[in-house]
């Protein structure tokens, strides 16, 4: 797993569809790096699935290429392919022991008694499960069974493990500690890791890199720090983190930053992806970029607004106003003492600067 | 609803009522028999009139012959069969368990010539529980279509080199081991004594050996003439009756070989508290008389069993009676006592045979 | 309940008391109170099934066990005989007292029915007896009138015979014969024979007896002596009838039964016929089971061998499970792939095929057995097909019908669906992605398949299987019409033992041998596989 300059895994001008009429995937480039934690993350039926199948060899592009390696994986049948893969329902084989699902894609390929053993036992102590190989999978809770899936994928050591939204049925707790468990074993092994989810938080918190999907095509390709902070486009903006966001009209651009009429507010916004002076765009704000009461002149966006609703969440206070037309724009107030208290109804004055304010395409 | 049936088969018959009217009180007689153009011909020569003379109704039931079905209706103590036709052994059997009714057998009526039923009746016909009615035989017939010369002695039926082609026969060692010694050279009237011992046997079944994995084995008695229609077989053992109905109804090219007939006796006996067993009687002696006996022969080939019925069987269908004399040169009368007795063994051996 | 202190019930062992409620009620008796209502309502609800399965499920197999051992024939109709025979030593000839109780019984009025019985009963035991129990039956009043005559007769036929007695009473009328036989002398010159053939052919009981007497009288040698001498000598074969029945006079005058029996049938001379009767006399009997499994007392009691002509339902027993196995396993290769299919198949098109699979079960059994009939005989459509396509000549087409390949052919196809829905119903809940982890862990498609998904197959294989074979041990129509000589079941014997030979006792033994032989199949099962592990639907 030496790292080269070629991509290890490439998507090539692929393009899939299952009925001839509709394409669920369109024109997808993607490269991975060797050693990479690549998540694909996206509403159901935008692709992603469909991607993650193709690559494991379930799916066949309808036009395009899938590499591997440097090597076309189109014809190579799905057994050959040497990828780990983690299934949403784990897909335990329920009439085998722990130790024996996790024996069986070493038995395969024709490994010996004492490898075997030995490997299944190391694989099993990584996932802290050393003493629950005789038991059969129902026997385990849903954690459990999850590390027992993750072993199983990796005893093998492929070079490239495929994760098909494998918490999706643990509760948040378990999940959250299992993404962390994920996150080790990945650095520690080093292996590349595709991952497929919808939930954006597990996205931002294991993934190199963070793939958004939707409609069949990727929005955007990024880190996750680079995601959140500069999505490309109205799509990312809102469905990565919370988003405020508010359509307006281009008035001029000077090439780094553009005026946005919204309604007959003018707000003054970093320009980033729209489609030039006079066309639509969605400006997008974080809610906790959003100054209450700034002093006049601090910020170039300053707007009044009436306060519609507060919900206390501890380490801050979530507060819904109606500014620039528009009554569900939220500002996120960090639970500190120097914050006067809110009440329903009050006028405020909110604010935020040219940068966090993104315009991006309609 | 019973009355409304009445009037009307009363109005269709017309006339036959006048004689008649006010005997008796209509009944409703369960009279059981075999089935198929046997029962038809019953229902023509027998049912027919007696509704018309009586205004009963009769309520006519099919079985596949066998006492299991008596025994336990008279053990339940539910009877509802009031007539049935038994083979011989059946009634005989029936009658040493004491499941059939003992029949005033004096009481039958004496030919229309005048000679005392006892005497009129063909000796070994008349039983304590039961009363003859036909004289039926197991022949074998074969396809003229299918064979370049004709067989004509029972041995032809054992003889592959001159006759190949399979055979058919029925799945019970009834009739056919005394074929097999008769086909052996046997004399008719030492069959059942040489059967009677363990050499008899060996060499009745050793003669069926020389057929058997020729030979297809059928069951009921429709099936050897659809054998031979449908060419599974070149010849078969079947009633003579049925062979009657395929070749001459429905004008099949099959020819019977009457030599080494075995022939058997069909009678008429009333279960153990049969619920109408007076009627039923009654019945009894009303189809049991020459007239009658003589006019089922004209709708199946079987004999009948008053000598003073020969005379009045047509002369179409005479040379298809079993007991024509033409027929009648080397048949075997079944022994049912022998049956009776060794029936149990033999089958049992048979059937291990079979297996073998 | 006021002393709500002192709980009721009385206090348990360790120091924690009894729960009670707010008026003091233990808690257990409340909970019972209350569930008590509802108990009663499920039970009642149940009760109709209950009672139904009683009644048409446990009553008869019960019965079935019953008959198979039940053996009340001989006892019924000949209780005291049997009870005499209990004694006998089973070496020399029962003593003469037995013969006097079979005699009375066998002839009493109104036992017809049970004496019939026995005859049939004793007839599975060694045939030949059903027609010496009738001929006994109606012999054996006369014998109560006189038993020196029919002892007589015994003894020797001849005496029954018109020649003996015309040649004597030629012989009254000289005076040698009236000087030694007074009284014989007399009697015959009264008795009119003629030559009329309606006239009697022997003389009546009295003169047998008078006759007797004088045979056996004391210091009669010289009088028979001079009768032989009157018939020409001992060369005559009267003269030496008289001789000997003189001789052995004392033995038939002891035991005038045994002879008169004798007379009846000579069977009755053979200890082996009185040993078969107390060997049946018992009421119940292990013999149904042993002829069930080609097993028979011998002439001592020993249970032995039948001899080998006899030996049928071993083989057949082994036959019948080796057939439902055969069947059993064309079920599994010919519905496994048609259940993969219908699991697969998008709804609309499975379920056309399971209305398919259905089909045969709008059918009635017999339609679809004769339609088998029609494709399979050498005539048939079958046949046609490959005598059309080259693969069989005229003369070779092959025999798929009346023997064990036509049962096995129908059986399967009739028994078919049995197999396919429980695997259909296991197959559906299987997870298709099973199958792509197989795959993607490194197993190529047939090791997926074998290893992992056939496996889980396993309780809808078991469920089938147990459904396909309980139903074929059991078959019967099926069978018989296409069976032909080699492919008859155990079921079609049990059939002609209830349907032919009457023989029920025969009938409930092969079938408890059979339900046994289930019910082991079943603990077999659930050792090896496990009886949770079955999957119905």
């Amino acid at each position: 797993m030496a790292e080269t300059d070629t991509p290890f895994v490439q998507f090539i001008e692929v393009q899939k569809t299952y009925d001839g009429e509709l394409l669920v995937v369109k024109d997808l480039n993607l490269d991975i790096k060797a050693g990479e934690f690549l998540t694909m993350l996206g509403p159901s039926g935008s692709g992603k699935t469909t991607c993650l199948m193709m690559l494991a060899g379930f799916e066949t592009p309808t036009e395009g290429k899938v590499m591997l390696g440097g090597k076309e994986l189109n014809n190579v049948p799905p057994h050959k392919r040497g990828i780990g893969m983690v299934f949403q329902n784990y897909a335990l084989f329920p009439h085998m022991t722990v130790a024996e699902n996790l024996a069986f894609p070493l038995e395969v390929r024709k490994m010996g008694k004492s490898d075997i053993t030995a490997k299944v036992q190391r694989a099993l102590d990584m996932v802290e499960l050393g003493a629950f190989g005789a038991r059969r999978p129902a026997q385990l809770s849903g954690g459990q069974q999850q590390r027992v899936a993750l072993a199983r994928a990796l005893v093998f050591e492929p070079d490239l493990v495929l994760m098909d939204e494998p918490l999706g049925a643990l509760d948040k707790n378990l999940r959250e500690q299992m993404q962390y468990e994920i996150k080790h074993i990945h650095e520690n092994f080093g292996m590349t890791v595709v991952y497929v989810t919808h939930d954006q938080t597990e996205a931002l918190t294991m993934s190199d890199r963070i793939a958004v999907f939707n409609d069949g095509k990727i929005q955007q390709l990024a880190a996750p720090s680079v995601l959140y902070e500069k999505p490309e486009n109205a799509f990312v903006a809102q469905f990565i983190g919370e988003n405020n966001r508010l359509r307006g009209t281009v008035m001029d651009d000077d090439g780094t930053a553009c005026t946005v009429k919204v309604e007959d507010f003018t707000i003054k916004a970093l320009s980033v992806n729209h489609n030039g002076v006079g066309s639509g765009s969605t400006l997008s704000l974080r809610p906790e970029r959003v100054t209450l009461n700034p002093d006049a002149g601090s910020l170039p966006n300053i707007f009044d607004a009436t306060v519609e609703e507060l919900i206390y969440l501890g380490d801050h206070i979530r507060a819904r106003v109606s500014c620039c037309g528009d009554d569900e724009f939220i500002v996120k107030i960090p639970n500190a003492h120097d914050q006067s208290a809110l009440d329903k109804g009050e006028k405020v004055l909110v604010g935020w600067s040219m940068e966090d304010c993104r315009a991006l395409d309609a | 609803m019973k009355t409304l049936l009445k009037s009307v088969s009363m109005a269709a018959l017309g006339f036959a009522m006048l004689g008649t009217a006010g005997t008796a009180s209509a009944e409703t007689l369960t009279i059981v028999s075999w089935g198929g153009a046997y029962t038809k011909s019953q229902v023509e020569a027998y049912h027919k009139p007696w509704i018309a003379k009586t205004g009963d109704t009769i309520n006519s039931e099919d079985y596949n012959g066998g006492l299991a079905e008596v025994r336990a209706q008279v053990e339940a103590g539910n009877v509802t069969w009031d007539l049935v036709d038994f083979e011989l052994s059946d009634a005989v059997r029936g009658c040493d368990e004491g499941i059939l009714e003992i029949l005033p057998i004096n009481e039958l009526p004496a030919g229309d010539d005048g000679t005392p039923a006892v005497e009129d009746f063909i000796s070994g016909t008349l039983h304590e529980c039961s009363v003859g009615e036909i004289v039926w035989s197991t022949v074998y017939a074969y396809d003229t279509t299918k064979l370049s010369s004709a067989p004509t002695t029972i041995a032809d039926f054992f003889n592959l080199q001159d006759f190949p082609g399979k055979r058919g026969m029925r799945k019970t060692p009834k009739a056919n081991l005394e074929m097999a010694l008769m086909a052996d050279g046997v004399p008719a009237d030492e069959v059942y004594e040489t059967l009677s011992t363990q050499a008899g046997v060996e060499r009745a079944f050793a003669k069926l050996d020389t057929i058997k994995d020729e030979t297809i084995w059928w069951e009921a008695g429709a099936q050897p003439p659809q054998l031979l229609a449908d060419g599974e077989v070149v010849m078969t053992t079947a009633y003579n009756g049925r062979l009657f109905n395929a070749i001459v109804t429905e004008g099949k090219p099959f020819e019977i070989v009457w030599d080494g007939q075995v022939w058997d006796i069909d009678l008429w006996a009333i279960p153990k508290g049969a619920p109408n067993k007076d009627r039923a009687w009654e019945f009894i002696k009303f189809a049991t008389d020459t007239t009658r006996l003589a006019d089922q022969s004209n709708y199946i080939s079987y004999g009948p069993v008053r000598k003073s019925s020969f005379a009045k069987v047509t002369p179409e269908m005479q040379p298809h009676m079993p007991t024509a004399p033409d027929n009648f040169k080397n048949p075997l009368q079944n022994d049912f006592e022998f049956w009776a007795d060794y029936g149990d063994e033999l089958n049992e051996r048979f059937n291990a045979w079979l297996a073998s | 309940m006021v002393d709500a202190a002192a709980p009721s019930s009385a206090p348990t062992a360790s120091s924690t008391r009894d729960l009670v409620t707010a008026d003091g009620t233990p808690l257990k008796v409340a909970l019972a109170r209350a569930t008590r209502l509802s108990k009663l309502r499920a039970f009642l609800l149940v009760a109709p099934l209950l009672l139904f399965i009683l009644v048409s499920f446990i009553f008869p197999i019960v019965q079935m066990l019953w008959r198979s051992i039940d053996n009340p024939e001989v006892t019924d109709a000949i209780p005291r005989t049997a009870a005499l025979l209990e004694d006998w030593n089973g070496e020399d000839l029962p003593s003469e007292q037995v013969y006097a109780a079979l005699i009375e019984e066998i002839s009493a009025d109104g036992m017809r029915q049970e004496i019939g019985r026995m005859g049939a009963r004793l007839n599975y035991e060694d045939g030949g007896f059903r027609s010496l129990i009738n001929k006994t039956q109606r012999g054996a009043g006369e014998i109560s009138e006189s038993p020196i005559q029919y002892a007589m007769i015994g003894f020797d036929e001849a005496w029954e015979k018109q020649d003996t007695w015309a040649e004597l009473d030629a012989l009254a009328e000289s005076p040698g014969f009236a000087a030694a036989f007074p009284a014989t002398a007399e009697k015959l010159r009264a008795w009119e024979t003629g030559n009329s053939p309606f006239a009697e052919k022997t003389p009546g009981a009295d003169v047998y007896e008078t006759l007797f007497e004088e045979l056996s009288g004391s210091g009669n040698s010289t009088d028979i002596a001079q009768v032989v001498s009157l018939l020409g000598g001992t060369d005559n074969p009267i003269a030496d009838l008289i001789q000997r029945t003189a001789a052995n006079a004392a033995e038939i005058k002891d035991r005038p039964l045994r002879f008169a029996l004798g007379g009846v049938d000579k069977d009755w001379n053979d200890t082996a016929t009185w040993k078969v009767i107390k060997a049946v006399s018992p009421p119940v009997t292990m013999s149904y089971y042993l002829n069930a499994l080609d097993r028979t007392y011998d002439a001592n009691g020993n249970i032995v061998m039948q001899p080998e002509w006899k030996q049928i339902y071993v083989d057949l027993f082994l036959k019948t499970i080796y057939v439902s196995l055969g069947v059993t396993l064309c079920c599994i290769v010919l519905a496994y792939p048609i259940a993969h299919l219908l699991a697969i198949l998008p709804a609309k098109h499975s379920n056309l095929l399971l209305i398919l699979v259905l089909l045969p079960f709008w059918t009635s059994l017999l339609v679809r057995t004769t339609s088998w009939i029609v494709l399979l005989q050498s005539q048939g459509v079958v046949n046609d097909v490959l005598f059309f396509l080259g693969i069989v000549t005229d003369e070779s087409r092959l025999q798929l019908i009346y023997n064990m390949t036509g049962t096995v052919i129908a059986m399967t196809h009739i028994l078919l669906p049995f197999m396919v829905l429980p695997l259909y119903s296991v197959m559906k809940t299987i997870s298709p992605s099973y199958l792509r982890a197989a795959r993607s862990l490194g197993a190529n498609p047939l090791v997926a398949f074998v290893r992992v998904y056939v496996p889980q197959t396993v309780p809808g294989i078991g469920a089938g299987s147990i459904l396909v074979f309980i139903l074929a041990i059991g078959y019967y129509i099926t069978p018989a019409l296409v069976g032909g000589q080699d492919g008859q079941l155990i079921s079609n014997f049990i059939a002609y033992h209830m349907q032919r030979s009457l023989n029920w006792g025969m009938a409930a033994a092969l079938g408890t041998v059979l339900l046994a032989g289930v019910l082991a199949m079943y603990w077999l099962y659930d050792r090896l596989v496990g009886i949770d592990n079955m999957k119905l639907g």
